[in-house]
């Protein structure tokens, strides 16, 4: 039996090579030396658009050896709200989360500041407008940064043969292709001519007075087509003024010449009411516009999206973007907001545009021009005015410029859709004021 | 006082000697058994029941952005809302109603199903089960296209008998009416295999003696059937009450609590004040204000139970 002594020599190069691996160990780059990253992404309507961004997540970690999981969340009966809300109270979850429109002000505590993402972002890429600004600012500070993929404009859509059989109104001629929109007649009195020809001719405009977010977007452009606010900026409760009572008027109007069961419409009633042939116009993004392409090519081909009518105070489209936060409790903040500033340079943003068939809008100015929109069809062009390319409209969500906290109330409460359904019933008008005000007193709790 | 010694001596190593072997009484005593046996689910209650539970009032105490105690202010917040005891009022209508309905509609089908031949009953029996095994939401969707606003297959068929259309789930009255009903569908066979087994539990010669006196059918059920059933009725109205009380997806479903907030009820308001309003203190103030309501009649109908059973 034979056994082997360690010398002096040997030992002391055994332990140099030991101390050497320990101190070059960290500085060495594995495959995900930069450690991991778990995002939640906003499952996509559009069929394979969610394949783009795992791509280009995908491509991201590659590149700077990060573990990126990726979970795509929908937003069907809520559920990436209440994800939201899970992980913020739990302090635990994805690193980066798609949240909608109000989420980032109700979860500011929790959020890390991205000033850093954004401020080198919007040299680059443009300004953002006043609606990404009020949802994703707070106090000079930006909780979340604004995401392409989700965000959208809920314009009319029309159907180019009905709106000219019964109103007389060619929707090509008024928002041509490639060229800035010729809609100065295109105003609210027209329109509303417009919606009592067409419901006479037996296709109402499909716009629906229910508790969803499609119903309570479009009462809020129109609302800030009066200048009528429920709250101002400050937080004053601003209900009894002639412009919410104009407002109203307008509405009830309308009401008259919409689907009688519109009280019960959800979000899918008025694309369904479009795919079916049985309404003139609805207000939606064009994902309404890409099932037809599928299921109806003969009405798809009718289709063209375009801009709203302006109103006493100006032209407002209902606006909703989505924005990706980052929590403040993630434990890789540096990669993550490398994947932000990533997944926001000009040829990522066109890839999600590509790959969402044109319904996803970038938050920045010089990001409104991409082929997609001027390409997409049939008809050709059918989307060009839908990211407002000449910035012909005002981008606005509804209850602003409330603060958001009491505008989330009055915008998922569908004050504004009450308010005009109430007065439609026949309640008085100073009644349905002071319900709205009594609701909004309510909703200023901190 | 050597004795003495003696048998405090003693005393004292019968006493190290009884020690182990009570351990081993408590241990080998059935309900220490069952104690052991029951933990898992004791436990299993604990973390899945009790936690939220208390978790729930923890919440109800605080404000809006959950950083100050505020004790009962959600709660006085609520009773000066309009919309809260319209919510209230209409669970109140819904529950009530829902259980009554299902209970009417349970009891009859019970009778109709216990007067089938043995060997037919069988399937009879499942087939009238089917609506309580479908989860809910997968089956008030199929309602949902029944009702649906523009293409109702119920409109289609009463447009060939000249009626309609009937706005279901647009018009205050029929929004009510559809989602209690869709409720009753669901819940009825519930109570129909329920006064089933308590029908089937009824000695025959209760009947036959009843014959002999000369009672009708209407007085065998009164004086018979519902005196020997009315323990299991008062348990399963009440176990549906609560449940119906708590019910979110059907509602949710149907018209989330429209037109005009005319048919939220408890739950579907608490979503959407705590969870679309990101209001979730308020929104688990709403929910629990179900428990003092559901807590009273859950006294009087357990106490009329428990004396009925003394009785007895």
């Amino acid at each position: 039996m034979s056994r082997k002594t360690l010398t002096r020599r040997q030992f002391v190069a055994a332990t140099a090579m030991s101390s050497a691996a320990l101190i070059t160990a960290p500085y060495v780059r594995g495959a995900y030396a930069a450690g991991k990253l778990s995002i939640g992404f906003w499952d996509h309507w559009v069929p394979n658009a969610n394949d783009a961004s795992t791509a280009m997540v995908k491509a991201w970690g590659e590149k700077e050896k990060v573990e990126v999981s990726i979970d795509y969340i929908t937003s069907n009966n809520n559920k990436i709200q209440l994800t939201v809300a899970a992980e913020a109270q739990a302090k635990s979850g994805h690193d980066i989360l798609q949240m909608p429109t109000w989420w980032p002000h109700a979860y500011a505590e929790n959020l890390e500041p991205v000033n850093d993402v954004m401020e080198p972002l919007i040299k680059q890429n443009g300004e953002v407008n006043g609606t990404v600004k009020y949802l994703g600012q707070a106090g000079g500070k930006w909780l979340a940064v604004p995401a392409t993929p989700g965000s959208q404009i809920k314009g009319p859509c029309s159907r180019i043969d009905l709106m000219k059989k019964h109103a007389g109104i060619d929707v090509q001629e008024m928002y041509p292709v490639g060229a800035p929109a010729k809609a100065d007649n295109w105003t609210l009195e027209t329109f509303l001519k417009a919606a009592e020809a067409c419901h006479k001719g037996g296709v109402p405009f499909g716009i629906g007075l229910g508790e969803t977010t499609d119903s309570v977007d479009t009462a809020g452009a129109i609302f800030q087509s009066f200048g009528a606010e429920l709250v101002n900026a400050k937080g004053d409760v601003t209900v009894k003024t002639d412009a919410v009572r104009q407002a109203l008027e307008y509405y009830k109007k309308l009401i008259a010449f919409l689907p009688p069961d519109a009280p019960s419409w959800d979000d899918a009633s008025n694309n369904k009411w479009l795919i079916s042939g049985r309404g003139a116009m609805i207000l939606n993004p064009p994902s309404a516009w890409a099932v037809a392409r599928r299921d109806a090519p003969q009405i798809a081909e009718q289709c063209w999206t375009h801009g709203m009518p302006s109103g006493p105070k100006g032209r407002f489209a209902p606006y909703l973007p989505y924005f990706w936060g980052l929590w403040s409790f993630s434990k890789n903040k540096e990669a993550a907001k490398s994947l932000l500033t990533y997944l926001s340079q000009p040829s990522s943003i066109e890839k999600f545009v590509a790959a969402s068939g044109g319904y996803d809008l970038p938050a920045y100015a010089n990001m409104t021009t991409l082929k997609t929109w001027a390409e997409e069809g049939p008809p050709k062009g059918t989307l060009y005015h839908y990211p407002n390319p000449n910035n012909h409209q005002t981008l606005s969500i509804a209850a602003s410029p409330a603060p958001p906290k009491i505008a989330q109330q009055i915008y998922f409460q569908a004050t504004l859709t009450k308010m005009a359904l109430r007065y439609a019933q026949g309640e008085k008008m100073e009644a349905t004021l002071a319900w709205a005000e009594g609701e909004c007193e309510g909703f200023m709790r901190s | 006082m050597a004795d003495v010694v003696v048998e405090q001596g003693q005393a004292v190593r019968a006493a190290r000697a009884r020690k182990p072997a009570s351990l081993r009484n408590v241990l080998g005593r059935k309900s220490t058994v069952a104690f052991f046996l029951t933990l898992p689910l004791i436990l299993l209650i604990a973390l899945l029941v009790l936690y939220p539970a208390v978790y729930s009032v923890h919440l109800a105490t605080l404000n809006k952005s959950m950083q100050k105690f505020v004790g009962f202010g959600n709660f006085l917040f609520l009773f000066k809302r309009d919309t809260f005891w319209m919510v209230v009022k209409q669970s109140c209508i819904f529950a009530v109603t829902a259980v009554f309905f299902k209970a009417l509609i349970g009891f009859i089908v019970a009778h109709f199903v216990h007067n089938i031949p043995a060997k037919g009953q069988r399937k009879w029996r499942g087939m009238l089960l089917v609506p309580w095994v479908i989860p809910p939401a997968m089956s008030t969707l199929a309602w949902l296209w029944l009702f649906d606003p523009s293409y109702s297959a119920f409109n289609y068929t009463l447009s060939f008998f000249g009626i309609g259309p009937i706005n279901w789930l647009g018009d205050n009255v029929w929004a009510r009416f559809s989602v209690i009903l869709v409720n009753i569908w669901y819940g009825a066979p519930f109570f129909m295999i329920m006064y089933l087994a308590a029908l089937k539990s009824v000695p025959d010669q209760l009947y036959e003696a009843a014959a002999i006196d000369g009672a009708n059918w209407w007085q065998k059920i009164w004086y018979v059937t519902l005196p020997m059933m009315r323990n299991i009725i008062a348990i399963t109205a009440l176990f549906s009450l609560i449940v119906t009380f708590a019910n979110f997806d059907i509602v949710r479903i149907l018209t989330s609590g429209g037109p005009l907030d005319q048919t939220h009820i408890f739950a579907t308001w608490a979503f959407k004040v705590g969870i679309e309003g990101s209001d979730i203190p308020l929104g688990a103030s709403v929910s629990l204000f179900m428990v003092p309501i559901l807590a009273v009649a859950a006294i009087f109908i357990l106490r009329d139970v428990s004396k009925r059973g003394n009785e007895a």
